[in-house]
């Protein structure tokens, strides 16, 4: 059975999310993520373990690649539809509570900024690394924050910011959700942002990219 | 009218030359861009703050203050013009009124030194593409869409004289593609969706400045190839793919021109030595003096053909030099000063030299070799429709870069050598057909993030 979990690990990392899958190719015509998934559950490996010892294992190494510059954002992407093919099957593990995410992490674009694809980079690497990610796109104003804060109290936050200009939402939006949520943790980046800025508007981290981001969240949780 | 390229006007490599275009812009103060000299082109943003009612006047005053420093630099440095652009921010779009109280405030710091102080200046106005405020963005109609085109026609009346926008058509298609490297989809996006956007808007915009008497200067595709440019700079996509998806986005920013656009093209459209050389009108550039904004791989060759040198924008910060876009300008107005220092035979040979300190460096510099450019550009005006265009000119570049890497006149890092197949096989899949193109990619793409309608698909 390790043999299979360390064969699904392989298969995330390298992105092969079923049998017809093309890529990659060298593992053309083999089981992929989807049917591996399934076999063991079929012979009663347990969802958490599944989760933890290779689908996450798998992302694991990718994002390891990614963040020492060995591997590109296609790269792993690839690896989380494969991720994904695999979570399909633990689904019902997922909504029966035998299994669980890391935690919730609620990101958007502060108010006044349109600019995503940063964004969007961040929401994808939490979510491969077992993260439920809610993206609350761009042009976010702080009450959007709060009222799905209410909604989901023990979530993590993430905003994003590319003008100088919008650094005054992001400070705003800071403001607004402290008020009400002291105790969440709220994390910052984007081009203009700085530690210093971070400092000073009283969010709890900035990170230039995702990876120390994903490897922040594992020290707390 | 729609103009038709289907020559080029810069047919030789000789003629590619910094600070002369076939067909010289002459401004209302005098300037002629492309004329045979190099003029800076100065951009910059507020430092943060809120843009509101209650802080316009503040924020006038930022503006009036940046340009009187900039015009006292200009002139202690005998710079022969200077270009302004006032690249507005997203709450001035939304309020024209303060798009227009601001563009005012310049233009009448410019015109005033010009009467008092002789400095030749233009400037140039940007509003921001806002559709995609809303998404799915609804791009031909409503609220956003009219007030883009009320901020034009008011900055135009306050005294901006070139007219500028990024615009976003395709781009709801194209962030997944780059993210992806998925070439077919940033082809469709730029080349079906960009380019219909493009004509859609550009006959708008060059109807209002021939209403005003201003000039429809030119589009970039910022929001696309150099946001590819600075993944790639980041080592997320491989940048031969970046380097792609540039000459992509040349048919696309090439409508404007079609549409009656006629430079000076924005700065930080890289496309723009290939537009150029098929169009013969003046183009800014942006390369190491556009540090303060963003790293490139470009920082010299960059400069090889452009009229206008930008440093694309700067935080009005104070530095040791001074405010930060005064001290911007002061590098900029020295690149120029050298340029400006050469005959018809030194000019080729500082041309030269930016060229050769990048080109072997990085695909994405090696595609603006001179004999590059014509290449790819040639390829471009050889076909009928953006789609044909962009699909030569995908072709032709990979070509040359693939010559370049048998050849060892390019290396790429191990990472990017397993990807030059799979860019291969997906320009083999680009079809000779439109039509069928559109069949291919249309069930492939995520149909909740565009309204097919808008881009008549």
């Amino acid at each position: 059975m390790k043999d299979m979990i360390e064969r699904l690990a392989f298969c995330i990392e390298k992105g092969k999310v079923d049998k017809d899958a093309p890529y990659p190719p060298e593992l053309k015509d083999q089981d992929g993520a989807s049917e591996l998934t399934a076999q063991l559950l079929k012979s009663g490996v347990s969802a958490n373990v599944i989760l933890k010892e290779a689908l996450m294992a798998g992302m694991h190494a990718i994002g390891e690649k990614f963040g020492r510059g060995r591997a590109f954002i296609p790269e792993l992407l690839i690896a989380a539809k494969a991720m994904n093919a695999a979570m399909a099957h633990l689904q019902p593990h997922f909504e029966s509570g035998e299994v669980k995410y890391r935690g919730t992490f609620i990101i958007g674009t502060v108010s006044g900024d349109l600019h995503d694809i940063g964004k969007n980079i961040v929401r994808m690497v939490l979510k491969g690394n077992g993260w439920n990610v809610i993206d609350l796109g761009v042009d976010v104003q702080a009450e959007e924050f709060i009222s799905t804060l209410e909604e989901i109290p023990d979530a993590f936050i993430g905003l994003s910011a590319l003008l100088t200009t919008t650094m005054m939402s992001m400070e705003s939006t800071v403001q607004a959700l402290k008020q009400k949520f002291p105790e969440n943790k709220i994390f910052i980046g984007g081009a203009p942002v700085s530690p210093e800025f971070n400092k000073r508007i009283g969010a709890d981290g900035y990170f230039r990219e995702p990876q120390s981001l994903v490897r922040h969240l594992a020290t707390i949780v | 009218m729609k103009k038709v390229f289907n020559t080029l006007a810069h047919p030789g490599e000789k003629e590619l030359i910094f600070g002369r275009a076939r067909y010289p812009l002459k401004t209302r103060k005098g300037l002629v861009i492309g004329g045979g000299k190099v003029y800076p082109e100065l951009n910059f943003t507020l430092p943060p703050m809120n843009i509101n009612a209650q802080t316009l006047p503040e924020i006038k005053n930022i503006y009036r203050s940046v340009i009187t420093d900039a015009c006292d630099r200009a002139l202690e440095l005998n710079s022969p013009g200077l270009v302004i652009e006032l690249e507005l921010l997203i709450e001035m779009t939304l309020n024209p009124d303060f798009a227009y109280e601001i563009t005012a405030v310049i233009a009448e710091e410019l015109n005033a030194c010009f009467h008092k102080r002789g400095l030749k200046t233009a400037f140039r106005v940007t509003p921001n593409d806002t559709r995609d405020k809303n998404r799915p963005p609804v791009m031909r109609s409503g609220e956003l869409l009219d007030k883009i085109l009320i901020t034009f026609e008011k900055c135009a009346k306050a005294g901006g004289e070139l007219l500028s926008i990024e615009s976003t058509g395709g781009k709801e298609i194209h962030d997944d593609a780059l993210l992806n490297c998925d070439l077919e989809k940033a082809v469709f996006a730029l080349s079906i969706m960009g380019a219909r956007d493009m004509e859609f808007l550009w006959e708008k915009i060059c109807k209002i400045a021939k209403e005003t008497n201003t000039v429809a200067a030119g589009d970039t595709a910022c929001g696309f190839a150099n946001t590819a440019m600075v993944l790639a700079q980041k080592k997320f996509i491989p940048r031969i793919f970046a380097a792609l998806d540039r000459v992509a986005a040349i048919p696309r920013s090439l409508v404007a021109y079609e549409q009656g656009a006629v430079g000076p093209g924005k700065d930080c459209g890289y496309e723009n030595p290939f537009l150029k050389a098929i169009t013969g009108y003046p183009m800014s550039m942006e390369g190491k003096t556009a540090a303060c904004a963003h790293s490139s791989p470009l920082g010299n060759i960059a400069g090889a053909v452009c009229d206008l040198w930008s440093n694309e924008s700067v935080q009005n910060i104070k530095l040791l030099g001074g405010m930060a876009p005064t001290v911007s300008l002061e590098q900029l107005i020295y690149d120029c000063r050298l340029m400006n220092q050469t005959d018809n035979d030194s000019a080729l040979v500082l041309r030269d030299l930016m060229i050769r300190s990048d080109a072997y460096l990085d695909p994405q510099a090696y595609i603006f070799k001179p004999e590059n450019i014509i290449a790819i550009s040639k390829a471009i005006v050889n076909q009928p429709s953006p789609y044909l265009r962009t699909k030569a000119a995908v072709e032709t570049a990979f070509d040359i870069l693939h010559k370049a890497l048998k050849e060892g006149e390019l290396t790429l890092p191990p990472l990017e050598e397993s990807w030059i197949h799979v860019i291969e096989e997906s320009i083999q899949r680009l079809p000779s057909d439109e039509q069928q193109f559109i069949e291919q990619i249309m069930p492939k793409l995520d149909s909740s993030k565009f309204i097919a309608g808008e881009y008549d698909l």
